[in-house]
Formats: structure tokens, C-alpha cells, sequence
């Protein structure tokens, strides 16, 4: 009885000491991770997208609830498809890249998370970052692991990878970007998404 | 002049209809470049890329036939010389 109880101690701190969280990082050479942005406007709505991605999560398959991270995005990445439309964008009115170079978000608390498998669904808090201000928001995610197919995306590579996906809107006016100025032509409304793969080398 | 502006005119104004037409017709904006999906195999995630291609829009076309009827109103101010 006393062996077994041993062995059963043994077994449950092994387990904690070999779940140990990973840490992924979103730098991607190839370019594909990237951020959405979407503006309603009258004659069409301004679509865009942003890939110079970076940051680091670090993640425990085991535990996906003490998920935490931050997630930052050049703004001078940022495109649309009219290069005027860019230049303002960009410029000191709207998003002022040349003063704001990143646009972030860290992740500092999970709740409501759901695991199915690889994939965990959750409600993530934390400080989102732009053009100098900081607020606090809880977004929707969806997380998903990928043991052992980093050889898959990046040949030679062994490791793990772990594909974030998540889609939310701010205000405009909350951010001083262009705040109460040409809301008939650019609505307030910012919708954004994020579809990244971050990289655990073994 | 008066006869000269209104066939420059005229020019523009066809000109700038029909390479807005044979450019696909795009009733948006104007655009420089042109997205096109990538999707990585491994993860699903659908990325852009960038090519620069430019695409005229209504904004360019607007301008286009004001200019045209700029230059047909400036006519105006010219005198049909006696034959």
C-alpha cells in the first residue's frame, strides 16, 4: 500500500515538472501572420491588413488558462490599397506611425476557456496599445495547438506550433486617432482580426 | 483655341471612360495595389500579399471628366473667329 501511494506521489510530481509551459514566438519570415483591420465607409469600406507580426506567448497544453503573452504589430506595416489613403493613415492625424511604431496587445488573464482537443476557446483579457494609449479589453480567442508540426511549416525545425486566431472592435475615438473628425466618410468603428502561428522550437 | 479645347476636351472625356471600362469598371476607390491570398497549408491561416498594379476608381474618373469640362468651359471664353 505504501509503495503504491509512493509511486502514485512520484507519478503526480513528475506530471507537473514535464507540463511546463512553452513559449512561442510569432516572428514569421514567411509574412502570412498578420492583423485586419476593417473602417465601414460610404463609397466602400476600407479594407487592410498588417504583417510585420512579433511577440511571444508563452503557452502550457496542459494548463491553456494561464495563457499570457503580448502580440505587437509594426504600424508602418499597416496597407490598404490606394497608397494616398496609406500616406494618411500613416500620417500624424490618424495613426502617426513615425511617433506610434507598434501597435500592441498582452495577454494577462483567461477566462471561460473551453479545451476541445488541440483547440481552447477562451475570453482573454488584457492591455491593447494604440498610438500611445493604453486600454484595458476582453476579446474572444481561439487557440490552437500543433504538436510537433513545425517541421511541416519550417523544414529542418523540430517543435510545435501554436495558431491564434481572434476578432474585435475598438473605437476610434478611444485610441485620439482622428477622434469626432470625418466620421461620415471613415466610421468610428474599427473591426479588427488576428491570424497568427507562433513557433516552439524543441 | 475654342475648337482645340473642346476636342481635348472631348479626348479626356472618352479616353478616360473608356480606360476606366477596359480596367475592369471599379466603382471604388482607386487603387495602387492589388492583394492576393496566400494560405498556409500547415496552419490554415490565410495571409495577403502585395503587388502594385494601378486600378482606376471613380475618383479618378471624376477628375478626369472635370477636367474635361474644365477645358469645355474655358472654350466658352474664346471667340469663334469670322470666316
Amino acid at each position: 500500500m505504501k509503495t503504491k501511494l509512493t509511486t502514485l506521489a512520484l507519478i503526480a510530481l513528475t506530471s507537473g515538472v514535464f507540463a511546463a509551459p512553452q513559449t512561442f514566438d510569432f516572428k514569421d519570415p514567411k509574412g502570412i501572420n498578420n492583423a485586419g483591420f476593417k473602417l465601414d465607409a460610404p463609397l466602400e469600406s476600407i479594407n487592410g491588413t498588417a504583417t510585420a507580426v512579433s511577440g511571444t506567448v508563452s503557452f502550457d497544453p496542459e494548463n491553456p488558462g494561464a495563457t499570457i503573452g503580448k502580440i505587437v504589430v509594426a504600424t508602418s506595416s499597416l496597407m490598404v490599397l490606394n497608397s494616398m489613403q496609406r500616406g494618411h493613415m500613416l500620417g500624424a492625424q490618424w495613426l502617426d506611425a513615425a511617433k506610434f511604431p507598434e501597435i500592441s496587445f498582452e495577454a494577462k488573464e483567461f477566462k471561460n476557456v473551453k479545451t476541445e482537443g488541440d483547440t481552447t476557446t477562451a475570453d482573454v483579457t488584457g492591455t491593447f496599445t494604440l498610438k500611445g494609449i493604453s486600454k484595458e479589453l476582453t476579446v474572444p480567442v481561439k487557440l490552437t495547438y500543433m504538436k510537433d508540426k513545425l517541421a511541416d511549416r519550417t523544414p529542418g525545425q523540430k517543435g510545435d506550433l501554436l495558431v491564434i486566431r481572434a476578432g474585435f472592435s475598438i473605437k476610434r475615438t478611444d485610441f485620439n486617432v482622428n477622434p469626432g473628425q470625418n466620421e461620415d466618410k471613415v466610421s468610428n468603428t474599427i473591426e479588427l482580426t488576428l491570424s497568427i502561428a507562433g513557433a516552439s522550437a524543441k | 483655341m475654342k475648337k482645340g479645347l473642346r476636342i481635348i476636351a472631348g479626348i479626356l472625356a472618352a479616353g478616360s471612360v473608356i480606360f476606366w471600362a477596359a480596367a475592369g469598371g471599379n466603382r471604388g476607390w482607386t487603387k495602387t495595389s492589388v492583394p492576393t491570398k496566400i494560405v498556409d497549408q500547415v496552419t490554415g491561416i490565410e495571409g495577403v500579399s502585395y503587388g502594385k498594379h494601378f486600378v482606376p476608381g471613380v475618383d479618378f474618373l471624376g477628375a478626369a471628366l472635370i477636367g474635361a469640362g474644365v477645358l469645355t468651359g474655358a472654350s466658352f471664353f474664346f471667340r469663334t473667329k469670322p470666316k
